[in-house]
């Protein structure tokens, strides 16, 4: 069989796995968040914390409640890293340094998963698994939340309360993540991926390092995080040893973010609503695959940065699963993919991560480019916008604006403060075009909560670790904020009767507007900086 | 706010024990099944390949990797440094295969995305068995016949690409009569 022919049933076995899955996987997640009984392990929780489960928040308490829980995180996280050297498996691999701590403390708990360390030189046991495992849970569980507190938003009337953050939170992690994930992690050992507590393996007289992979790789995939416990990411053979692994771990990636698309719909009580969003995060998902697929296939050095066993069709997949979601792990090195194949898992990322986008963050990103695109819509007939019954007045749309607008500022800021810095130069670790590509690489990376790198770049200096770290910061949490005012003004209004005038959303016309207004968002914000990077790399 | 944030710890804390230690631990429990365990602990694991030096083994890809660590060499196509690298690798490779340098393939003179992936094509490994039989004081068909039994098929058919497992090989080379 040629490699265009599997490589063509692998992504045709891939969606019929997805196909079978998200709608009982998607109607699961419904009732989860919808569901007024709490089982018993949430209740002990909820005793433990003395969290009361049955009172309900406003869309500003909601958000407080995001943030705080975000901020013990980052702290947590880097506490743990600044005293590694007292907790046990630290290999006496010693304290993280300051820069990098923060770093990755705010990279794993806004779900990006940026690697700024080499784990297997500065990363013990112990912090792998009790502090970025962790966050690889919860920062999921956290974006799930936002994106079922603003579908409450459509589907509630006239009230200021949006569910309780902390139920979605734990609900999220103990009845959808956890089962998933432990299923999923016994899977990937049987498939060959490691879980061990020793250091490393000898090799034929050379040491490798291990880890305990298996159960963070299964949540790394499933929460679209990312971030790898091996350096080498999903490439490393530990991570990811075979075809079959390889497959279930691009599941992994999308079986959520498409899964809560049919959520949507179900909640909403119009499952076409649901359908017609994951069109157009198909349709944009198929058309940047065959460009990947396309550009590496007739690259100058097709085999550099991947692995054998993979090849290009699984190699392109996998960096179109990782890149349009925003999970960052990879299974080759983008960084040594042709100008246009590497510019098309950059595209993925400045879409803004709704194709279909990270858990939760890619139905709330896509949710609010509906209401953008709406609004351009209303624009051109001269009508007050409407988007599943509810008006879009000044508030939603400068919130939705908002939550849009963060990410190119940050991005494009970071970016030009880091080209024109001298000593950036000596940072990159290819020169002319394709350096460029380096730099916007990792700050729409960083700004777009993906993780993934052009990773020959190296991000040490105190800069990069510190306009990095609040690029993450922002590109999650202004969003977030966003989306949850949103919310709040959403459920506040009573629901508006479809008249004759009402532009339906679940044909066509609205894919098309919502597809065009994604694209043209893009293009519009990111086509000079592109021009100059992988554009001008894929046209020497 | 500052409700909030103490709400946030206490749930953080709890939700820690839970994800971070009790859950793979869970894991681990199971991986120590028989099945799963050598797996688990890569027993004798052939999952990755580090190059020996000798005109006695077969050679793997190149690395960027630093041991213990893995990882890519990240050189985009356009780098004009690389070129020499790799043109270098091909040269030497031609040199040490004796034959001419169009017939080095690919895999042989680029780096690997994990510095550690342990196959290589049919090509390379076929390019190499002349001099490894030589070497072994083995007959070339014999070598062959070592070869495709240390080929990796495509997964199911269809997922991934085939290629020959060298550490697999270099091993079974080394106990071959």
């Amino acid at each position: 069989m040629s490699s265009t022919t599997a490589g063509l049933l692998q992504i045709g076995v891939l969606l019929v796995a997805l196909a079978l899955v998200h709608r009982p996987f998607g109607d699961y997640m419904a009732r989860v968040y919808s569901s007024p009984q709490h089982t018993r392990v949430e209740r002990v929780i909820y005793r433990m914390t003395r969290v009361d489960p049955d009172s309900e928040q406003r869309w500003s308490t909601y958000a407080y409640g995001v943030l705080g829980f975000s901020f013990v995180g980052i702290v947590f996280l880097y506490v743990l890293q600044r005293f590694q050297s007292l907790l046990p498996f630290d290999f006496d691999r010693g304290d993280v340094g300051p820069g990098m701590a923060f770093n990755t403390a705010v990279s794993f708990v806004t779900n990006t998963n940026w690697q700024s360390y080499v784990p297997e030189t500065v990363m013990g046991h112990t912090v792998q698994l009790v502090g970025l495992t962790v966050q690889n849970f919860v920062s999921a569980a956290v974006g799930m939340a936002v994106a079922i507190a603003l579908v409450r938003g459509f589907v509630r009337s006239r009230t200021d309360r949006l569910g309780n953050f902390w139920v979605d939170l734990v609900r999220g992690v103990v009845r959808i993540l956890l089962p998933v994930a432990f299923v999923f992690a016994i899977v990937l050992v049987a498939c060959g991926v490691v879980m061990s507590f020793k250091a490393g393996v000898d090799v034929d007289g050379n040491t490798v390092a291990t880890a305990p992979v298996a159960s963070q790789e299964a949540i790394k995939e499933l929460g679209t995080n990312g971030g790898g416990v091996l350096n080498a990411n999903s490439a490393h053979p530990f991570e990811n040893p075979n075809g079959w692994s390889n497959l279930v771990e691009i599941f992994l990636i999308l079986v959520i973010p498409v899964s809560l698309t049919r959520t949507f719909g179900t909640l909403v009580g119009e499952r076409k609503q649901g359908y017609v969003l994951l069109s157009v995060m198909g349709a944009l998902w198929g058309a940047m695959l065959a460009v990947i697929w396309a550009a590496e296939a007739h690259g100058l050095r097709p085999l550099e940065g991947k692995e054998v066993r993979f090849g290009i069709p699984s190699s392109a997949l996998f960096a179109n699963a990782t890149t349009g979601t925003s999970t960052g792990a990879v299974n080759s090195m983008h960084d040594s993919f042709t100008g246009l194949g590497g510019g098309g898992a950059l595209l993925n990322m400045l879409f803004g991560e709704m194709t279909p986008g990270g858990v939760g963050t890619g139905l709330y990103s896509i949710l609010v480019m509906a209401v953008i695109a709406m609004f351009l819509a209303g624009l051109m007939v001269g009508r007050t916008p409407e988007y599943l019954g509810k008006k879009l007045g000044r508030r939603e749309v400068t919130a939705a604006a908002v939550s849009i607008l963060a990410m190119p500022t940050v991005l494009l800021i970071g970016a030009g403060i880091a080209a024109i810095l001298p000593g950036t130069q000596g940072a990159l670790n290819n020169p002319g075009a394709h350096g460029l590509s380096e730099i916007l690489y990792a700050y729409a990376s960083a700004s777009n909560n993906n993780g993934s790198a052009f990773a020959g770049i190296t991000v040490t200096s105190d800069w990069f670790q510190a306009s990095l770290g609040v690029c993450m910061a922002l590109g999650r949490f202004v969003p977030i904020v966003a989306v949850l005012c949103l919310a709040g003004s959403l459920a506040a209004q009573r629901k508006v009767p479809v008249t004759a005038g009402t532009l339906p959303t679940t044909g066509p016309l609205f894919a098309s507007l919502l597809a065009g207004a994604i694209v043209l968002v893009a293009a519009l914000t990111f086509v000079p900086a592109l021009a100059l990077g992988p554009i001008a790399e894929a046209l020497l | 706010m500052l409700r909030q944030v103490a709400a946030g710890l206490r749930v953080l804390l709890v939700l820690t024990v839970l994800t971070g230690i009790l859950y793979p631990l869970a894991v681990w429990g199971v991986s120590r099944l028989p099945g799963l365990h050598a797996n688990a602990e890569a027993v004798d694991t052939t999952l990755v390949a580090v190059d020996r030096e000798g005109d006695q083994w077969f050679h793997t890809r190149p690395s960027a990797a630093t041991l213990p660590a893995s990882g890519g060499s990240n050189k985009g196509e356009r780098n004009a440094d690389y070129d020499t690298v790799v043109a270098e690798r091909r040269a030497t490779i031609a040199h040490r295969e004796g034959v001419p340098e169009a017939q080095v393939p690919q895999d042989a003179v680029t780096a690997s995305a994990s510095g550690l992936d342990p196959h290589i094509s049919t090509a390379y490994a076929l390019l190499q068995a002349p001099r490894v039989a030589r070497e072994n004081g083995l007959t070339e068909d014999r070598v062959r016949e070592l070869i495709t039994e240390h080929t990796d098929r495509r997964a199911a058919g269809l997922l991934g690409e085939p290629g020959v497992n060298v550490t697999a090989l270099n091993r079974a080379l080394k106990a071959a009569p």
